[in-house]
């Protein structure tokens, strides 16, 4: 009933909008507007804030160059406030009041499902910028971010090989995306031959501060005399106690080390790093990457926000790709037009930091190289291992039965999110 | 196997060192070969080093363990790096000699991992037995009884020889048994090892034992099993009192959290949604403190708490008193609109800081005397949580003392149970209401300077334990201040003990919902108060 009352509400707004739009439409042409979706306060804040600041950079540097197609852009900011419903009406509002021609923001993926049916309603463009839980595939959604095999599988595929891990402990807060991932690396593990009794999942709550009961449950199963490891999805603020927890505890990474998935340079800002040197980090992209385009991306930053200390870390590359793509395709496609750009920015590549090309992907994912880091005591990530190449990103896992029968190609004639191979039609899971 | 795969590397390096350089055993000519080859290579440098068992050895490989092996680009020589200031500072790895300041371009790292790492602390092990420093030698022999490499036993049996000092040797047979257990000893000789290591250190030994007990059978077997069976009955009776000290430890925080707003909600009936701010403004004033401390002087920074603590005090104390005198007196009697007004400050207070110190997370470090662990007859107590707990119950015992033998005390109590009594008696009460506001913001803000050093000391801290005071106080019985010790100690106990059993999440959930039911039957909580104070 009320989602009736809020589409005959946005329909009648739509009207209204529609009967101003030729007064404003002089003005519209003068400039690009490209919305930011950020949370400014609340929870998020801690991640997001950065990732405003780094779009705010993009486009400036872009308007150095002469703008897009003879425009400048501009930058539409609005504040969700870490709330997931206000996700999808700040969207709204984005699409639907000032008509930007692209957004890109999100952080969570409760945030992220609550703003796609904004987007497929008034078909806009999205960019999400954070590594995720996969099992997704929308016409007007970009990941950025890693898809689970471009993180999360060549993380423990390092942890096998080169730490001859035999024990796992999936350790992840309790939403959505460590427990997608953690039911994916489960069945990975295991299809890897580790037994059920060698495997340890444990969910806690956002922010959980109290780690004592836990690390010393690690800390009994890793006394079995084989060789564990903690795989972390663990998210947010929880992490700094965590860690701490660790230390104190005298679990250092020669013994048990911890591979994480959401713990970067920011979140290792607020953090004491001596007692965590040598546990490891699965990403794209580390500040430390050693390349030209990388150091003069930090220098940028630096100079932009005016402060020597701030670190750059993963989602921000990702955003770096992800406008870098989108200002190639509407320049390919000479309008901002959203069907065509959707259309043409299939197959664009751009360079990304860490001295390779990212290719967008017919699944609307990303083609990446896998970096495996080391904590450093000053709060940097020493690179240990490297994919040979680039992965694609891949929206429906292969290790689990569901998704594997998925395909997505957004390219025409199939033009769809979730085909299954198996019947030969459009709509498996999750449509 | 492993030992295979280290020989083949050998066998392949050994050719490469010939070839290279002519005396492959001189330990300087082996650190310099570091500077080249990638990771793997790495660990036949380290073997080869190791091979000399040259004590002069050990600097290096320490060096490369902590990440301060660098080695000059020019000629590839290989240093131990110290940072000074923009330039490092290299030092000769055999002669400690420094041969001065490089720029930070000219020198890079030599790389190294966890596996590395591990392989260093072994052979570090074996280097250091006859170190002159009886400190050096039983963490050698400590690392040799967790990796038990079987080539170390011959350099353990020849320190064991000259070896005088009791809990030394005693470390060194430990480790001795968990070599022959690893080794290809008789038989009797490995139980002999069983019974020493049962005896010797049960946690640490277990991963020893399992290990070997999955890959041997017969007697030998048997006997490991028996005593894995020993250990695990003493770790049980173990678990249970450290799932209690867990229990307490997390209390403490609560009581941490709670007490202030004991005063402030318990005392006054103020519904304070911002005491949490109080509690976060306490932190951050430890965070400048430490700040000021690290830039101007840092030869006091293990003093540092001790210097945030009146500070941290004042500040939210101040705060408190300004928030009584400006808002919170004029709705008196009206909990909702007070509850709202209060929360509305929490906000303001929250996008402050966030305005002044960023939204990020600030780094505030603990003091060595709070950082690592106490071993208490296998118990394990982190040394930042047993100092929490001693710290909140001398709060607690402190704010007692004020509130039944002071003055102060004695006039807050009196304004609290009877209002006009205490005024016709003389007593400015709007004077100890805005006291009294500001004693209890105090205590939330010396509560801070603890939590700091578990928690994040971010805008977003005081969030985190406004619901768990309110919880505490609530259940303890409002208006008594025993209450919320015992109120926080059972809350805290209780959530460890379900915790594993449920887990993290149900556990909480089970928690609220005790609280709920509880309230129900007694809603006064478990200490209510009883008299003329309650009508009113």
């Amino acid at each position: 009933m009320t989602i009736l009352k809020n589409t005959a509400r946005s329909i009648g707004f739509a009207a209204l909008v529609a009967g101003m739009m030729t007064t404003t439409l002089a003005n519209a042409a003068d400039t690009i507007k490209v919305g930011i979706l950020h949370s400014l306060s609340g929870t998020m804040a801690i991640s997001e804030t950065t990732l405003k600041d780094a779009m705010l950079m993009l486009i400036e540097e872009q308007n150095k160059k002469g703008g897009l197609l003879g425009q400048q852009l501009e930058a539409v900011v609005v504040d969700p406030a870490s709330d997931w419903p206000l996700f999808a009406e700040k969207a709204r509002e984005l699409l639907d009041v000032h008509k930007v021609a692209a957004v890109f923001g999100n952080w969570t993926s409760v945030s992220r499902k609550s703003v796609l049916p904004v987007f497929a309603e008034l078909n806009g463009i999205l960019f999400y910028p954070v590594q995720y839980e996969g099992e997704e595939s929308q016409r007007n959604v970009f990941y950025t971010g890693a898809a689970p095999n471009q993180q999360a599988i060549p993380a423990v595929d390092y942890l096998l090989a080169n730490e001859e891990v035999e024990r796992w402990v999936l350790a992840g807060t309790d939403y959505v995306y460590p427990r997608t991932t953690n039911k994916i690396l489960e069945a990975y593990l295991k299809s890897k031959g580790v037994a059920d009794e060698d495997i340890m999942i444990n969910y806690t709550p956002f922010g959980h501060s109290d780690w004592q009961t836990i690390v010393s449950d690690i800390k009994a199963f890793g006394s079995e005399g084989k060789k564990t490891a903690v795989v972390s999805t663990i998210n947010g603020d929880a992490n700094v106690p965590f860690y701490k927890e660790l230390g104190n505890q005298g679990i250092s990474a020669t013994d048990i080390p911890v591979v994480a998935f959401s713990v970067g340079e920011e979140e290792l800002a607020g953090l004491d790093t001596e007692p965590l040197v040598g546990h490891l980090a699965a990403w794209n992209y580390f500040q430390s990457v050693d390349t030209e385009e990388n150091a003069t991306f930090i220098e940028t930053w630096k100079a932009f926000t005016g402060d020597e200390n701030r670190v750059t870390n993963d989602p921000m590359e990702a955003h770096y790709i992800g406008f870098n793509m989108w200002v190639k395709a509407v320049e390919k496609a000479g309008t901002t037009d959203v069907d065509t750009v959707i259309d043409e920015i299939v197959g664009v590549a751009v360079p990304n930091l860490s001295g390779g090309y990212s290719a967008m992907m017919p699944n609307h994912h990303i083609t990446k190289p896998v970096l495996i880091g080391e904590i450093q005591a000053d709060g940097q990530f020493e690179i240990v291992e490297r994919t040979n190449g680039l992965v694609a990103g891949d929206a429906w896992s292969d290790y689990l039965p569901d998704s594997a029968k998925l395909i997505s190609d957004w390219r025409k004639p199939l033009s769809c999110g979730n085909f299954n191979v198996e019947t030969s039609t459009c709509g498996g899971k999750g449509s | 196997m492993q030992h295979l795969i280290r020989f083949l590397i050998a066998l392949l390096i050994v050719p490469l060192l010939l070839t290279s350089v002519s005396a492959q055993t001189d330990p300087r000519s082996l650190i310099n070969a570091m500077a080249v080859g990638n990771l793997k290579a790495r660990a036949a440098q380290i073997e080869a080093l190791a091979a000399t068992g040259d004590a002069k050895a050990v600097p290096a490989l320490q060096a490369l363990s902590d990440g301060a092996l660098y080695f000059r680009k020019s000629d590839k020589q290989v240093f131990i790096a110290q940072k000074s200031g923009k330039n490092f500072d290299l030092i000769d790895p055999l002669t400690a000699e420094n041969i001065g300041s490089f720029p930070k371009g000219s020198v890079s790292k030599v790389k190294v991992n966890n596996s590395l790492r591990r392989l260093i602390r072994s052979v570090i092990g074996t280097l250091t037995l006859l170190s002159p420093d009886p400190q050096i030698r039983i963490a050698a022999a400590q690392t040799i009884f967790k990796t038990g490499d079987p080539e170390s036993l011959e350099a353990l049996d020849r320190a064991l020889v000259q070896e005088k000092a009791s809990n030394v040797r005693s470390a060194m047979e430990l480790a001795r048994a968990s070599v022959i257990l690893k080794s290809d000893s008789t038989d009797a000789d490995k139980i002999a090892a069983i019974t020493l290591i049962q005896k010797g250190d049960g946690r640490e030994g277990l991963p020893l034992l399992n290990e070997f007990a999955a890959q041997s059978d017969g007697a030998v077997a048997a006997a490991a099993n028996k005593a894995i069976g020993e250990i695990e009955k003493t770790i049980a009776l173990l678990d249970i009192g450290q799932t209690v000290w867990y229990g307490i430890s997390l209390g403490s925080v609560l009581l941490l959290a709670a007490i202030g707003l004991a005063v402030t909600f318990g005392v006054m009936g103020v519904i304070n949604m911002a005491h949490g701010e109080m509690v976060m403004l306490g932190a951050y004033t430890t965070y400048v403190v430490q700040e000021i401390i690290r830039t101007g002087y840092p030869g006091l920074f293990d003093y540092s708490l001790a210097l945030a603590l009146p500070l941290a005090f004042l500040v939210s104390g101040s705060c408190g008193f300004v928030m009584e005198r400006t808002i919170i007196r004029f709705l008196y009697g009206r909990p909702l609109e007070t509850l709202l007004a209060t929360w509305g400050v929490s906000l303001i207070l929250q996008q402050t800081i966030r305005t002044i110190f960023g939204s990020t997370n600030k780094e505030v470090g603990n003091p060595t005397w709070m950082s690592g662990a106490y071993e208490l007859g296998g118990l394990t107590l982190t040394a930042n949580r047993l100092w929490i707990v001693v710290f909140a119950l001398f709060v607690f015992a402190a704010l007692f003392v004020v509130l039944k033998k002071t003055g102060f005390g004695l006039q807050m109590r009196a304004v609290t149970q009877n209002r006009k009594m205490a005024s016709s008696m003389g007593i400015r009460t709007p004077w100890v209401d805005a006291l009294t506001f500001a004693l209890g913001s105090g205590i939330a803000g010396i509560a801070g300077v603890a939590l700091s050093q578990i928690a994040n000391v971010s805008p977003n801290l005081g969030q985190n334990y406004i619901i768990d005071s309110f919880m505490v106080v609530v259940f303890g019985g409002v208006g008594n201040l025993w209450g919320t010790l015992i109120g926080a100690l059972t809350l805290g106990v209780a959530n460890k003990f379900l915790e594993p059993f449920a887990g993290a999440v149900l556990a909480k959930i089970l928690i609220l919902v005790f609280i709920i039911l509880f309230i129900q039957k007694r809603p006064r909580g478990l200490f209510a108060l009883k008299g003329r104070a309650v009508e009113a």
